[in-house]
């Protein structure tokens, strides 16, 4: 049963994964396509992480992939937001004479 | 794992390592390049793990990827790029005519084939494994029980002495070559935050790995690319100091001390009749950590300071540049927001 | 020899040869750094690969450990290289 789980939530993010990059690939702007990059991140490796939970063999393996997730969470989230405010100010700011 | 699956899984790993290093070496951009060149690092440490080499993929990931890719991100900026002068686009990274080009191809294949014979003519045979089970036979002599920390630290120490000797030639390269960039600026409440709780975390990590690196997969260099790494997020917060001692004595001393404490126990040890870095088996696991320790704090500065690309600034290059200041000040505090790209208006 | 090992040598040397490829063809300074980085990769590939030996058994430390110097030898030529190039265009950009 928890492999079955398992089996499930990993096949899961990994849909979000492929929804990520086909966003990558295939969106028009800049702006949407972090916004694809960053779901895959978030849920994409929430389930991932989940799913690889329920095949740990304790629970410190369990915090240790808890912590990874947190951290790739934090970290993608923040270069996502350094990325469009870099992309934003090169549109407006005024041009030189 | 059926054997099928996993080899169908080695090649799908295989041919995107191949495509990765091929389209980095290739793309038109030069930032490009780069951060698939961090992808490529990236994914080369998912095969070390695939191959059972977990200390390998640790420093890959960490210096091979990351470190590796900082320095070539933060050198995109003053290199002249191949596309930052919009017409040369094309014909700078054109290569030159097609009789070159064959015949250094040929060459490269060659070479590599040649190579491949060489290491691989002897994979079946008794010598084969012959230094591995020496390695496992002497394993509780040598103070540790990751075999890999044995090999780098006690059974080739030599090796490593070296090694720390070379990180060091390099960073007193880079210490003559002029003073280093100045920190990027403080880019505002978010990347704050994140440094502020980022930084503790990789100390930890470091301290980590510098600890478990006698039993598990770690040590010195992993370590030392962890606090390197928490270096880098401090400068490009904005930190002038990155936490480096001020004092140029002491960050001097810092750095000489990988190769100095290595050396210090060597010859202490010959001192007292043993051979060269022959560590007494009971003095060996406290010997091995001491080393690593010093070890560590040598490889994170040598790395930060190579990042910054120079020395950190003193008080006379300050003083000095007190007239170039406002031509110094635009060109050398990068503004984040401006790499040089013609921006549409 | 095991499939694997076939497969992560073969490999080794493809990407060798590609980036000695670049490494000597290329015109731009960064490309050639970055080239030579992913020559070494696939030397090291090589070496990891001869050191494999099957799931079952440890592999072979001491081509691991001679990985581990050539990660941190590779990084340590690179900022040299890289701070040796950054110092040549300061220099042009002064005449």
């Amino acid at each position: 049963m928890p492999d079955v789980l398992s089996a499930v939530l990993i096949i899961m993010g990994i849909a979000f994964y492929l929804a990520g990059s086909v966003g990558l690939l295939r969106l028009p702007d800049l702006y949407s396509r972090l916004h694809a990059l960053t779901k895959a991140d978030n849920l994409g490796l929430g389930l991932l992480t989940a799913g690889l939970a329920l095949q740990s063999p304790d629970l410190f393996t369990v915090a240790k992939l808890l912590l990874i997730w947190v951290a790739i969470l934090a970290a993608s989230a923040t270069s996502a937001h350094l990325i469009a405010r870099h992309a934003r100010r090169r549109e407006t700011r005024p041009c030189p004479r | 794992m059926s054997p099928l699956s996993l080899t169908l899984f080695d090649i799908l790993l295989l041919v995107s390592i191949v495509v990765l290093a091929w389209t980095a070496l290739t793309s038109a951009d030069e930032r490009r390049s780069v951060i698939l060149f961090m992808a490529f690092g990236l994914v080369v440490a998912l095969a070390w793990g695939r191959l059972l080499a977990p200390d390998v993929a640790l420093a890959e990931a960490a210096i091979g990827a990351g470190l590796s890719g900082a320095l070539l991100l933060a050198a995109l900026r003053e290199l002249p790029s191949a596309v930052t002068a919009s017409g040369d686009g094309r014909r700078s990274h054109a290569l030159r005519h097609y009789a070159t080009q064959g015949t250094v191809s040929v060459l490269s294949v060659a070479l590599a084939g040649m190579l491949a014979w060489i290491l691989t003519a002897h994979f079946e045979g008794p010598a084969r494994d012959e230094l591995a089970r020496a390695v496992t036979s002497h394993l509780e002599l040598s103070g540790v029980s990751n075999p890999v920390t044995a090999v780098l630290l006690n059974f080739r120490g030599y090796d490593t002495l070296l090694e720390l000797a070379v990180l060091l030639a390099a960073v007193l390269g880079i210490l003559t070559l002029g003073p280093g960039r100045a920190a990027y600026r403080p880019s505002g409440p978010i990347f704050d935050a994140l440094t502020r709780w980022l930084t503790p975390l990789l100390l930890v990590t470091a301290g980590y790995l510098l600890w478990v690196g006698a039993h598990a997969p770690g040590g010195a260099f992993q370590a030392g690319a962890t606090l390197a790494a928490a270096g880098i997020v401090l400068r490009l917060a904005g930190s002038e100091w990155i936490g480096l001692p001020r004092d140029g004595a002491v960050l001097r001393l810092v750095m000489a001390a990988g190769v100095g404490v290595f050396l210090v126990v060597g010859v202490s040890l010959l001192v007292l009749g043993r051979p060269f870095l022959g560590y007494p088996p009971a003095w060996a696991g406290a010997l091995i950590l001491l080393i690593e320790s010093a070890a560590t704090l040598a490889i994170a500065a040598t790395l930060v300071l190579a990042f910054i690309g120079g020395r950190l600034p003193t008080e006379a290059d300050r003083k000095g540049d007190a007239v170039t200041a406002p031509a110094a000040g635009a060109g050398a505090n990068p503004d984040p927001s401006d790499d040089g790209e013609p921006r549409p208006c | 020899m095991l499939t694997a090992q076939w497969l992560y040598a073969l490999t080794g040397c493809v990407v060798m040869a590609l980036g000695l490829r670049a490494a000597l063809l290329h015109p731009s300074l960064l490309r050639r750094v970055l080239a030579i980085n992913i020559m070494g990769t696939g030397v090291f590939m090589l070496l990891v690969a001869v050191a494999y030996r099957g799931p079952d058994l440890a592999p072979d430390p001491v081509p691991h450990a001679l990985v581990l110097t050539g990660i941190v030898v590779a990084v340590s030529a690179t900022a040299l290289a890289l701070a040796l190039a950054r110092r040549l265009a300061r220099e042009h950009a002064d005449d």
